[in-house]
């Protein structure tokens, strides 16, 4: 059985805008998208000891292998990254093509991504990618089990608690409540000098140019903007009489 | 600009999100509303009130469970047969799936988190705060169809003073994977007033509320207000609240007309699931609390003293 991670390279400390792409700006440090280390977790506990084989696959800048490393000094075993000059500024219909091309040459059974990518806050790419692999889909695991072939997931949603069961091949998105992610140790960090790591390009992929990046996308940012400011603020400290304070403040405001 | 919008239902009613997503788009042109799961014909007069001029129902089994995959074959075959060059979405746990599956499956643009969408020149802007809300970027699409998700709360729903609406069946066909996953459990959590995503009113505790029994203090204004209960990220953490009603960057994204929070410090990831809510009321014993930089009504108090005052006082002004 073999596991795909799909993982995210995302800037380290505050981020911002390029004002002149309007992208983001990916010159600084990165790091591996917190939410995926979740979905490494997942994926080396099913592990276990077993022969399943778990590789990261990444799409990004070359300094996005520093991600796939952490992934594999945590005990994934191979490592991909799909890295291309003409696919920077991908929107979803892009990414979770060229995404998918990617998976589609693993063929694993199982694809696994993290909640949310803490750069964008974009938390919808496993629906994209699972509908162009033409696979079932389950988000916000915060239980999995692999039993014969198929999944079976507990999630969370607005209403309560969903058991969900898909049959294998599948892909599944894990909240972060699912488990707690390991360190790498020292021994893992040196070993995953060693595993392998394979960078593609869209050649190498047999992904057209014109199908991804900014050619291959459907959505724009047209402008940016500054966020709106807030009326009036109004700051006291309790002198015994707060209560009173809010409640005419909330009189006043209409609230109660 | 003919446009679809997706109404979500739950329990026999209609999610106040989209309806208020409908009620947006009713105002921009001729809107029209699809909603699928058994029982979606019967609401079809409520989503003319919300301004659906046309309403496709699906009643078929196959949409029965809330899970996204069928609900894409629903979409695509209403898009299709309806000539729509706009979707619009209330963002849920549902609909964003349900959105990408769509984006994927039409080769469509999708902009997520928008608070709002309006026509510049003629042609469609989505409005999308990014970066922990500190850039709002004007974002647009490249093509046809447009999908479009809303922040939860990005719109009043205001009926509209529509009619009964035409209403047309659709039962697209299945694809094989659309229809894979099974519903083989569901556990309810005992919902104690309106779900938080609804709810005009949120009463939010954090971990200056010092134990997990001070929740009743949030409990006990809560239901004073006629509000949902929410939580912090640290008290989920910790155990004291259950994870549905956290709020925040890796919970609900909430806008009520009115959020009060209790002892709450306003850490980012805390604020950027609340920042969008009408009034902010906070209090906080530590004076450099965060959350009094976008709180309309800071209190540097106890909460355990102003708290049960305050509900008190709630009260008496209610009978």
């Amino acid at each position: 059985m073999k596991i795909a991670v799909c993982v995210k390279h995302v800037p380290e400390g505050p981020a911002h805008l390029d004002p002149s792409t309007k992208r983001l700006d990916r010159s600084g440090e990165g790091a591996l998208n917190h939410f995926d280390a979740n979905a490494v977790e997942e994926a080396l506990r099913l592990k276990g000891e077993s022969d399943i084989e778990v590789v990261a696959v990444s799409l990004g800048p070359q300094k996005a292998l520093d991600s796939l490393r952490k992934a594999l000094a945590m005990g994934a075993d191979r490592a991909l990254l799909v890295s291309d000059d003409a696919a920077a500024g991908s929107d979803l219909v892009a990414t979770s093509r060229l995404l998918a091309a990617a998976l589609e040459r693993e063929g694993a059974d199982l694809v696994l991504f993290g909640q949310q990518a803490s750069d964008a806050d974009g938390a919808v790419l496993w629906a994209a990618v699972a509908e162009r692999l033409g696979r079932p889909v389950v988000s916000q695991a915060m239980e999995l089990a692999v039993d014969g072939g198929s999944v079976r997931v507990k999630r969370q949603t607005e209403f309560g608690y969903d058991t969900l069961e898909a049959p294998l091949p599948a892909v599944v998105a894990v909240s972060d409540a699912i488990n707690e992610p390991r360190y790498p140790s020292l021994k893992g960090i040196m070993g995953a000098k060693k595993k392998p790591q394979d960078v593609l390009s869209l050649a190498g992929l047999g992904v057209d140019a014109g199908d991804v990046g900014e050619a291959g996308s459907r959505t724009t940012v047209l402008a940016l903007g500054e966020p709106p400011a807030r009326g009036d603020a109004r700051k006291i400290e309790d002198d015994g009489n707060a209560a009173q304070a809010i409640v005419d403040f909330l009189a006043e405001k209409r609230l109660v | 600009m003919p446009t679809l919008v997706f109404l979500e239902h739950h329990g026999g009613e209609l999610q106040k999100g989209s309806l208020g997503v409908l009620a947006k788009a009713a105002s921009l042109g001729d809107a029209a509303a699809v909603i699928a799961g058994p029982g979606a014909s019967a609401l079809a007069g409520e989503a003319g009130r919300y301004g659906a001029a046309k309403v496709w129902a699906c009643e078929d089994e196959q949409v029965a469970q809330a899970v996204p995959q069928p609900r894409v074959d629903v979409l695509a075959q209403v898009v299709a047969d309806g000539g729509y060059d706009t979707v619009l979405f209330a963002n849920s746990v549902l609909a964003a799936d349900v959105a990408a599956g769509l984006a994927a499956r039409l080769d469509a643009g999708l902009n997520w988190d928008l608070t709002g969408i309006e026509f510049q020149d003629g042609e469609l802007v989505g409005k999308r705060p990014a970066l922990q809300d500190s850039v709002y970027a004007d974002v647009g699409w490249t093509g046809t169809p447009r999908l479009a998700l809303f922040r939860a709360g990005s719109f009043d729903a205001t009926p509209t003073g529509g009619g009964d609406p035409e209403t047309t069946g659709i039962s697209p066909a299945y694809r094989p994977y659309s229809t894979a996953v099974k519903l083989v459990g569901q556990d309810a959590e005992a919902a104690s007033g309106p779900s938080i995503e609804d709810a005009d009113v949120i009463v939010a505790g954090g971990r200056g509320l010092g134990a997990p029994e001070s929740f009743t203090l949030a409990e006990e204004l809560a239901k004073a207000l006629g509000g949902a209960v929410g939580a912090t990220r640290a008290v989920v953490d910790a155990g004291w609240y259950p994870y549905s009603a956290q709020i925040g960057q890796t919970g609900k994204t909430v806008s009520p007309k009115l959020y009060v929070a209790l002892g709450v410090s306003g850490a980012i990831q805390h604020k950027v699931g609340m920042q969008s809510s009408g009034t902010i009321v906070a209090i906080n014993k530590d004076p450099n609390a965060p959350i009094f930089e976008f709180s309309d009504l800071g209190v540097v108090g106890d909460v355990h003293e102003i708290a049960p005052k305050l509900t008190e006082l709630v009260r008496q002004r209610k009978r």
